[in-house]
């Protein structure tokens, strides 16, 4: 798989599942998760430095950015004047011109308020970011993000940190059919089987973090995601065969007694 | 000088820069934002952009994050009395 390399906005990524850093018991095995998925892409929270105590660690110490493609994020903003705070604020921090962009509409739900996300979208592009929108699985909404710039788009496969899978594939695959740039499935997977499901329906990766640093092992269930995409993603080149409702036997009668 | 960092009072000697400013908070200055009065400033700008009396400054970095953490109390099914499949 050495060549199926996942290209957007002309960079190149060689792993197919991105992983967040969130909720890890510390950066040591935030490190460990990151390398036991074999990601490349690693998403990060702008936040507050602690001017208290500056004997806490920075997680870019652990994790280079010359190594890793550092995708800043603006969870937890719920107006489109913090989104495009926290955007610009991670440009300044200077990592990159990437944002994971996330205008959350509800907190119960964190479903996006897709209506400021397309708002944010294009002011961000036009300002010169690389925006990935995490949004609905929505196609309509989807197509508009797109026609605002966005070099990809990030449906969700379920609520946030749910672990409920993908809860509506026929969306996701409408998605898929209709739009023209990568799709990365964003949030709501459970287990490598949800990671494997969304790569066999041809979406160009997934990413995760509760999925993974919620697990009793975060290490093992990296790996057992790695492994889920790239079996998800080999299935789906590999195209499958059609259902059928009755047998085809696959052992041929000729020869019998 | 009385100035606002990250939302903490704090008294400092006038004519500081916000190259000084980091320093005696021992932050580095790569990877980390700062906002003057609500304006980003490049991190260029840093040694020549003088504190004054009642400034509001924030100093960001990155942290772990993926995306928001479904912190609501509701953010969990009911197992009493849903049909889903759940833990």
């Amino acid at each position: 798989m050495t060549d199926d390399r996942l290209e957007i906005a002309g960079r190149a990524f060689r792993s197919r599942l991105w992983v967040g850093t969130g909720k890890y018991k510390d950066f040591a095995e935030t490190k460990k998760a990151i390398d036991a998925a074999g990601a490349d892409v690693v998403t990060v929270a702008v936040r507050r430095v602690n001017i208290t105590d500056r004997n806490t660690e920075n997680l870019l110490d652990y994790i280079d950015p010359k190594q890793y493609t550092i995708l800043p994020n603006t969870a937890g903003c719920y107006t489109v004047e913090d989104a495009l705070r926290y955007a610009r604020l991670a440009r300044a921090a200077g990592v990159s011109d990437l944002v994971k962009l996330e205008v959350i509409g509800d907190e119960r739900t964190l479903f996006p308020d897709t209506a400021g996300l397309i708002e944010a979208a294009k002011t961000l592009v036009k300002e010169g970011f690389i925006v990935l929108p995490y949004t609905n699985d929505d196609p309509i909404v989807a197509q508009k993000l797109v026609d605002v710039g966005c070099p990809a788009v990030m449906p969700l496969a379920a609520p946030i940190g749910s672990g409920l899978g993908i809860r509506n594939p026929y969306n996701l695959k409408i998605i898929l059919e209709t739009i023209n740039v990568p799709i990365i499935v964003d949030a709501g997977v459970g287990t490598a089987s949800d990671a494997a499901l969304a790569m066999e329906y041809g979406a160009d990766a997934v990413l995760m973090n509760t999925a993974i640093a919620g697990a009793n092992n975060p290490i093992m269930m990296a790996e057992a995601m790695k492994l889920g995409i790239e079996a998800g993603r080999l299935a789906y080149k590999a195209g499958r065969i059609p259902r059928k409702l009755y047998a085809t036997a696959s052992t041929t009668i000729e020869g019998m007694l | 000088m009385d100035i606002q960092v990250n939302g903490a009072s704090r008294t400092l000697q006038d004519g500081l820069t916000v190259t000084d400013l980091l320093q005696l908070l021992d932050i580095r200055t790569e990877q980390v934002a700062v906002e003057l009065n609500l304006k980003i400033l490049d991190r260029a700008d840093f040694p020549t952009s003088i504190l004054n009396h009642g400034d509001t400054v924030e100093i960001l970095s990155f942290i772990g994050g993926g995306a928001e953490s479904p912190l609501h109390p509701h953010a969990y099914i009911n197992t009493q009395d849903s049909i889903f499949d759940y833990d």
